[in-house]
């Protein structure tokens, strides 16, 4: 049997499939899909300090391979998450790791503060990336300086992993990676939803109801494997990879470009049990190439 | 009540074309099917078609447990459903299934039901449930044109049938609210349930209203996962943003900002 656990800045993860924050709510709704027990952990949808509506509907466009949204970080807030959610969550036999946004460096750091708390919570991975709220968001995630800053802020008060995932919408995601180890971070995720547009050529309108939103799917998997093999080549923290992963194939690449482990995002909609059939594949790619340790596979592209 | 949901390959074991826009699909299930409520749908997998990525909603059209089959009447509008329309028997379509919440049991034998285009698609099981609670509602139905008018056997058999089109083919000329039912000074009617455009929603809900008679409708969105995660089919209520998949799609008109 191949070794599928990794280890990821000193958190043991069963196997390296996880899944993405936003497209597996809290994980209890796909308790009559999968067995939650086979995965390597779980994010769940970010949590902000206040509760938050998000945005007007509508909120999805179909694209061709892939979709936009802009849901817009919609949650009842960190003290709701604390009360209601976490003892619903926390003996879930899989990693639970929370995705914190804000719109100010206060607002991520009372939620980071609160759950540091939480003992079944063994890591948080702060989304400074979200392309879809007005204030704050993704400013985060695409001036170093601020990148830099939000991170040191939250370490301060953090003291378990902490992971930051970075956005897509940069010109240097090499800068970004440098900036958030520079505050701090021990792990980087990336990718969020690229920025994109739909239009209506009918009734000349947007499809959105804020006009551009967050794309994800398969149509961006190109671009997340070049940024993760950018990041792994700029940074030594380890990276958890994602971005339009549909099967144990698209997984296996990611892990190659340097991924220590991975998201399945978009893939949760159309198969809910997609996590864990790539986790399945994992294992009989492993098999099928004599590979023992999931970890020799990790960044070991060849290129030459 | 939470209802086990499960994804599961159905094979297609008829397929009726009713008329040019509409068909339906006999689907059976490889286990026993679970409980299904009226009002409840599933989310198709469309495979084989590159422009449709994610999975299409419709709602269940009627149940058969000694058979182990159901039943979906769709109405052919873009790529997805244009290919779903290709199945043939013994083809497989993948379904999760059953999604959503229920329409709910009246409080009286005084019934309604009113449904236009593809929204006809959950009156006929609702009907055939009711039957069961020995409620025989009247069934009132908007089509554009007689060649659409379809399955009215069916539904003649769970109450009385009333027909509207919008060019006067058959039953009453013009649209669902302009039928003589409504035209007197007060309905009927103490319970309507509602499926059907938006528009048409909102004027059967503001006679509803006017008439202090209760009223669910069953709303549609568009939605990326159909159970919950996504967040990408709100509606406003009166509890905020609610998502249409789980907290819907039906819905009691009080609980929504119409006017
Ligand atoms: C809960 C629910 C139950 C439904 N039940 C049925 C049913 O029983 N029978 C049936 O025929 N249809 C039903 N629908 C609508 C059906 O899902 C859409 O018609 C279908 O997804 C269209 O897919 P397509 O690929 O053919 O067309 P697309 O190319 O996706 O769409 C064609 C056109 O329809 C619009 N559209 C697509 N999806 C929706 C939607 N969900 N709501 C409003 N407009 C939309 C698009 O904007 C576009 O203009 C239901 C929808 C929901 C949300
Ligand atoms: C509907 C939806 C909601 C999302 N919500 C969040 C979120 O709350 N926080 C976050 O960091 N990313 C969120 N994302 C981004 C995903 O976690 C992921 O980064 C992105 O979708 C790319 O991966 P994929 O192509 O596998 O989906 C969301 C994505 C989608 C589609
Ligand atoms: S469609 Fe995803 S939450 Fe309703």
């Amino acid at each position: 049997m191949p070794d599928l656990s990794v280890n990821i800045a000193g958190l043991p993860f069963k196997n390296p499939v996880t899944t993405a924050s936003g497209t597996f709510g809290y994980g209890d709704e796909f308790r009559d899909f999968i067995d939650l027990g086979r995965l390597g952990g779980i994010f769940v949808k970010a949590v902000t300090g206040k509760n938050r509506d998000g945005n007007a509907y509508p909120r999805m466009a179909e694209t061709s391979s892939g979709m936009l949204n802009s849901v817009g970080l919609q949650n009842k807030g960190i003290e709701h998450f604390c009360h209601e959610i976490y003892p619903r969550i926390k003996n879930f036999n899989t990693n639970i790791i929370v995705n914190v946004s804000g719109s100010t460096v206060e607002e991520y750091v009372e939620v980071a503060e609160r759950i540091n708390e939480l003992d079944n919570i063994p890591a948080i991975e702060l989304n400074i990336s979200c392309p879809n709220v007005k204030l704050g968001g993704m400013a985060f995630g695409t001036i170093p300086s601020m990148a830099t800053e939000v991170t040191a802020e939250v370490r301060k008060v953090y003291h378990k992993v902490l992971m930051v995932k970075l956005s897509p919408n940069v010109t240097s995601i090499s800068d970004l990676a440098k900036a958030v180890v520079d505050g701090g971070a021990d792990v980087i995720t990336l990718i969020n939803t690229l920025l994109g547009m739909a239009i209506d050529a009918e009734r000349r309108r947007p499809v959105l109801s804020t006009i551009t939103g967050g794309l994800s799917g398969p149509a961006i998997k190109p671009v997340a494997l070049r940024m993760v093999w950018q990041v792994h080549k700029a940074v030594h923290v380890p990276i958890i990879g994602l971005g339009g992963i549909m099967n144990a194939t698209d997984a296996i690449e990611f892990i190659l470009a340097g991924a220590s482990a991975i998201q399945v995002g978009t893939a949760n909609f159309i198969d809910p049990a997609a996590s864990v059939k790539i986790a399945d594949g994992i294992e009989s790619y492993m098999e099928r190439h004599k590979i023992k340790h999931i970890t020799d596979l990790v960044g070991a592209l060849r290129t030459e | 009540m939470e209802l086990k949901k499960l994804v599961e390959d159905l094979r297609v074991t008829g397929v009726t074309r009713l008329n040019k826009r509409h068909f339906t699909l006999e689907l059976l299930s490889p286990v026993k099917l679970p409980l299904i409520l009226p009002g409840q749908f599933a989310q198709a997998l469309v495979e084989n078609s590159p422009s449709t990525f994610l999975r299409r909603p419709f709602s269940i059209h009627s149940v058969d447990y000694q058979k182990n089959t159901l039943r979906l009447l769709i109405q052919i509008k873009g790529p997805g459903t244009s290919h779903l329309a290709e199945l043939k028997a013994g083809d497989h379509l993948n379904l999760i299934y059953p999604l959503g919440n229920s329409f709910s049991l009246p409080f009286t034998k005084d019934v309604l039901l009113v449904g236009g285009g593809c929204g006809v698609a959950p009156l006929l099981f609702l009907a055939q449930f009711l039957n069961q609670n020995n409620i025989h509602p009247t069934i009132l139905l908007g089509f554009r044109t007689r060649e659409e008018v379809s399955e009215i056997d069916a539904y003649s058999r769970c109450g009385k049938v009333l027909i509207t089109t919008d060019d006067g083919t058959e039953g009453e000329k013009g649209l669902v609210v302009d039928h003589s039912i409504f035209q007197r000074e007060k309905i009927e009617f103490k319970k309507i349930y509602c499926c059907g455009p938006d528009a048409m929603m909102k004027a059967v809900a503001k006679i509803a209203r006017m008439n202090n008679t209760d009223c669910e409708v069953s709303l549609e969105n568009t939605m990326a996962c159909g159970f919950g995660v996504c967040l990408c089919c709100i509606t406003p209520t009166d509890k905020g943003n609610e998502r249409v998949c789980v907290e819907g799609p039906v819905f009691n008109i009080r609980r929504l900002p119409w006017k």
